[in-house]
């Protein structure tokens, strides 16, 4: 194997485009994953998030692109050629092989000594935390979701693979056992420095876990940050409706605001339901319509007249309020009719009975750096 | 349990007790106008230790065993063709099983027509100057053979076809993923979890073309007996019904051997709770 130069990318899509007779699973698609790093592609169901694992795979073939992994293109290596590990949604574990044959399966093609094979398919079971002695004579019809989760993972880290490939791996299980998983994948991928690439349509878990997301959109890549960078400053409005819960707000700019004692200088804007005061940012132009995101535990609610100084206010009714227990959830609505949610943190409601009811004329208000401006 | 109230009735009425005067039948000296005497004697069962009909029944085995291994080499790639061809699949399956729509005597008879020395295969072979005299076909043990394999086809390739069609495709690309090259996958993945398969397949082809005695008594003539000739035989003109009932029991032996060793193979291993 030809050593590897140490700064190139693990993982590397160039402008890779895979079709399906006139439609395109994946479109133009590049990104570059870091050496060891934890990546998670995250989007609906048919974002093509799973097609890009499967190219990466060897699983299907790109029509265009390239893809490499170390950077030596890998396009026309079978999946045997790769060099990679997966741990599939259903685990795909061999029903007639035992736990222990199970996880010497890759170990055998590769024509290891039987003596290696034992002493790794151990150290491999012990990594995951099931016991060998316990469960290496086990049938996987015998084990519990969660331990053929850890199984499936056992027989590919077993390998020591470079890059492993994570489709999926939590989905199947119950939400208390997928938090904990979470918490041990993400400790698997420091302790062992492998590049973990990991599908998921679940944005909390991308959240919790990833160093990097690419969040995919209708065979695109939609953005590509931190999850700070794509929860905290989406794009467009697909990733700021898809990473958690978003309120929109659109209007015309109306002129620019200098900066001044209260605030910072940015462009006024007239909406549907009044004006308000966004950030400077290079997608606004003079006259331009402009569209803004703001997430609900931004968002504050005031009496009629009792608003901050510098802050921007939409005035509104309470239309409901739910107690959700850590935060409380208020539905209001707008002049112009629409909807915005606001996550108001609890402070103890039986201490601090929230003083508002259905029906209560309020003013919601956030601060124009919150603003979230959207492209497109 | 009521509800198979009245298939076991059935089967108490029509093989239940059919087998067992059978079985009396085959202990019960002959009678001098076919039928039976009372009395009790094993001279049926010592009679057909005789090498001539031991020679049939080993024959019979053969044939049958061969006829297997046959339907076997040609059923599983058909079915794993089957099992992968997406929207074709429900067509081809049709295919597989439209010879079962006309009558096996008649599918027989279209064999005779093949085969014989005017037959279409020698005038095909005589026309292209391959051959100057027609080739012995009919009345061999190869037109049993293939009359066998191709009365017996459909029951090979439907329960691998199920079987196949079971087969989590991801396990295949697991192994693929782990290293394993196609031929790799296909012994340690695909045939051992298609092997119940393979073994009910075997069993409903086996089982029958023991007892088969239609394909042999047109394709095979005389010499070519199977021991369902010979039970045929002993029913009819020879009216010998408790020998003829003495060898249906020998049958019934091999078939009992059969059952036995498929049913190994469906065992699940030990320890595995459920069915894998």
């Amino acid at each position: 194997m030809p050593v590897s130069v140490p700064d190139l990318p693990a993982v590397e899509f160039r402008g890779v485009t895979k079709r399906y007779g006139s439609t395109s699973a994946v479109r133009d698609l590049s990104f570059a994953v870091a050496r060891g790093e934890f990546f998670s592609l995250l989007g609906p169901s048919g974002c093509g998030k799973t097609t890009t694992l499967r190219l990466l795979a060897g699983f299907e073939a790109a029509d265009e692109g390239e893809i490499r992994l170390f950077g030596e293109v890998v396009n026309h290596r079978r999946p045997y050629e790769r060099d990679l590990a997966m741990v599939f949604q259903s685990y795909a574990l061999f029903p007639h092989l035992s736990v222990e044959r199970n996880v010497a399966f890759g170990l055998e093609q590769r024509k290891r000594p039987a003596r290696e094979i034992r002493d790794r398919v151990r150290a491999a079971l012990d990594l995951v935390r099931l016991d060998p002695d316990v469960y290496a004579s086990r049938q996987p019809s015998e084990l519990s979701g969660g331990q053929r989760q850890r199984v499936a993972l056992a027989r590919a880290l077993v390998l020591e693979p470079r890059v492993l490939l994570l489709d999926e791996p939590l989905g199947a299980l119950d939400l208390k056992l997928r938090k904990e998983m979470q918490v041990e994948l993400k400790a698997l991928n420091q302790q062992l420095g492998v590049t973990f690439i990991h599908v998921t349509h679940d944005q909390e878990e991308a959240l919790a876990m990833s160093d990097r997301i690419a969040v995919m959109d209708q065979s695109q890549l939609a953005q590509l940050g931190t999850p700070a960078e794509i929860y905290e400053n989406p794009r467009t409005a697909f990733v700021a409706d898809f990473i958690g819960e978003a309120n929109f707000l659109e209007g015309t700019t109306a002129g620019r605001q200098a900066g001044t004692a209260a605030g910072a200088s940015g462009w006024l804007i007239a909406g549907d339901a009044g004006g308000f005061l966004v950030p400077e940012h290079p997608a606004i132009v003079e006259g331009g319509r402009v569209r803004i995101a703001v997430r609900p535990e931004w968002l504050d609610l005031w009496r009629p007249d009792s608003l901050p100084v510098g802050e921007n206010g939409l005035s509104a009714t309470v239309q409901d309020l739910l107690y959700l227990g850590e935060t409380i959830h208020v539905r209001v609505l707008l002049a112009d009719g629409r909807a915005m949610l606001i996550a108001l943190r609890n402070e103890g409601q039986l201490l601090n009975p929230l003083p508002w009811s259905r029906g209560d004329a309020c003013v919601v208000g956030w601060r124009p750096e919150d603003c979230q401006v959207l492209e497109g | 349990m009521l509800l198979a109230g009245p298939g076991a009735l059935w089967l108490l009425a029509f093989f239940l007790v059919p087998i067992l005067i059978l079985l009396g039948y085959s202990f019960m000296p002959r009678g001098t106008y076919g039928g039976v005497e009372p009395g009790i004697t094993l001279e049926h069962y010592r009679r057909f230790l005789d090498p001539l009909y031991l020679g049939i029944l080993r024959r019979t085995a053969w044939l049958s065993l061969l006829c297997t291994l046959v339907c076997l080499l040609l059923a599983y790639p058909t079915a794993y063709v089957i099992a992968r061809s997406g929207r074709w699949r429900n067509l081809l399956l049709f295919l597989a099983v439209l010879p079962f729509w006309t009558s096996s005597l008649v599918r027989t008879y279209a064999m005779i027509f093949l085969l014989r020395d005017s037959g279409l295969i020698n005038r095909i072979l005589m026309d292209l100057g391959l051959i100057v005299a027609p080739l012995r076909l009919l009345y061999t043990e190869g037109a049993v053979l293939a009359g066998l394999v191709y009365g017996a086809l459909p029951f090979m390739i439907l329960p691998i076809y199920a079987s196949l069609e079971k087969l989590d495709p991801a396990l295949l690309e697991a192994a693929e993923v782990l290293g394993a090259r196609p031929w790799t996958r296909f012994v340690r993945i695909v045939w051992p979890l298609t092997l119940p398969g393979v073994a009910a397949g075997s069993l409903l082809v086996f089982v029958p073309s023991l007892g088969s005695f239609v394909v042999p008594d047109l394709l095979g003539g005389a010499r070519q007996m199977m021991i369902g000739n010979l039970i045929q035989n002993q029913f009819g003109p020879s009216r010998n019904w408790p020998f003829g009932s003495a060898v249906a029991f020998a049958v019934m032996a091999l078939v009992l051997i059969a059952m036995l060793a498929v049913l190994r193979v469906n065992r699940p291993p030990a320890g595995q709770g459920g069915a894998a």
